[in-house]
């Protein structure tokens, strides 16, 4: 039942994604930063907790996930230190996907080349 | 010919897309990711003995191995341009913007090329949701304390 739930909630985020993609002149890039911004929204009004519970990786496989991180590690932070901890804090858990994908990417270009 | 032919033209031959084939295909291929993940959590904590949140965690850094291959061995352009928003919607979209950056800036060198352009699409993903992560935190203490 787990994986009916992931399936659901990830394919129609994608969908939604594509409904905004065809009928508005905004490009990915757009729409990768909306999403984000969404899923800090929705882990501001509480909700994104509860949907990684019920939908499990259908919510953490998507980039909302990172707007997820970023709010709750910098709430985290308030929480333990205070005003400074919203700085120091804000990319505890994200600079996973940055830290991940910056050395992947660097090693990769470097033995790759650009296919056209 | 005035002008209200010409655009009577242009949408003529211009290929219509076929939204709800888009839509549909976006849907099954984001779904497909999301049911492959829970799957991967499952594999990774029945077999390594690790807890969700850092199952998960080991998801988000395959899919950006994943995304970050696809991309450096080709595959991801071309099927992006079929699967639609189903492969940038989850974290391979983060991991290829960063990547395809990468190899088209290579060869203008590694500091003035590769360094500077590096964040040239995903920096607005960054950029926004820290700002957006930042103002929603600040509004949350000023309303609780």
């Amino acid at each position: 039942m787990n994986y009916l739930y992931a399936f659901l909630f990830a394919g129609i985020a994608c969908a939604l994604a594509q409904i905004i993609l065809d009928n508005t002149k905004l490009t990915p890039g757009h729409i990768t930063s909306l999403f984000t911004c969404l899923g800090a929204l929705f882990s501001f009004l509480g909700l994104y907790d509860g949907f990684i519970e019920k939908f499990g990786a259908g919510a953490t496989v998507l980039i909302s996930n990172f707007g997820h991180m970023l709010y709750s590690s910098a709430y985290q932070g308030y929480l333990e230190e205070g005003v400074l901890g919203i700085f120091s804090g804000m990319l505890c858990k994200s600079s996973l996907a940055i830290t991940g994908a910056i050395v992947f990417s660097f090693l990769v270009s470097l033995v790759f080349n650009p296919k056209d | 010919m005035n002008i209200e032919d010409y655009k009577k033209m242009v949408k003529e031959f211009s290929p219509q897309e076929n939204r709800l084939k888009n839509i549909l295909v976006s849907f099954f291929v984001g779904g497909l990711i999301g049911f492959l993940g829970e799957f991967f959590i499952y594999f990774v904590t029945e077999c390594f003995g690790t807890s969700q949140v850092e199952a998960s965690m080991w998801l988000c850094l395959f899919l950006i191995v994943v995304g970050t291959f696809l991309t450096a061995l080709g595959f991801f352009d071309t099927w992006f341009s079929k699967l639609k928003c189903g492969l940038i919607i989850p974290t391979t979209g983060f991991a290829h913007s960063v990547a395809s950056c990468a190899l088209d800036f290579k060869k203008e060198g590694l500091i003035t090329g590769l360094g500077a352009n590096f964040f040239r699409l995903a920096g607005s993903v960054i950029l926004y949701g820290i700002l957006s992560a930042f103002f929603l935190c600040v509004i949350k203490v000023m309303l609780i304390g």
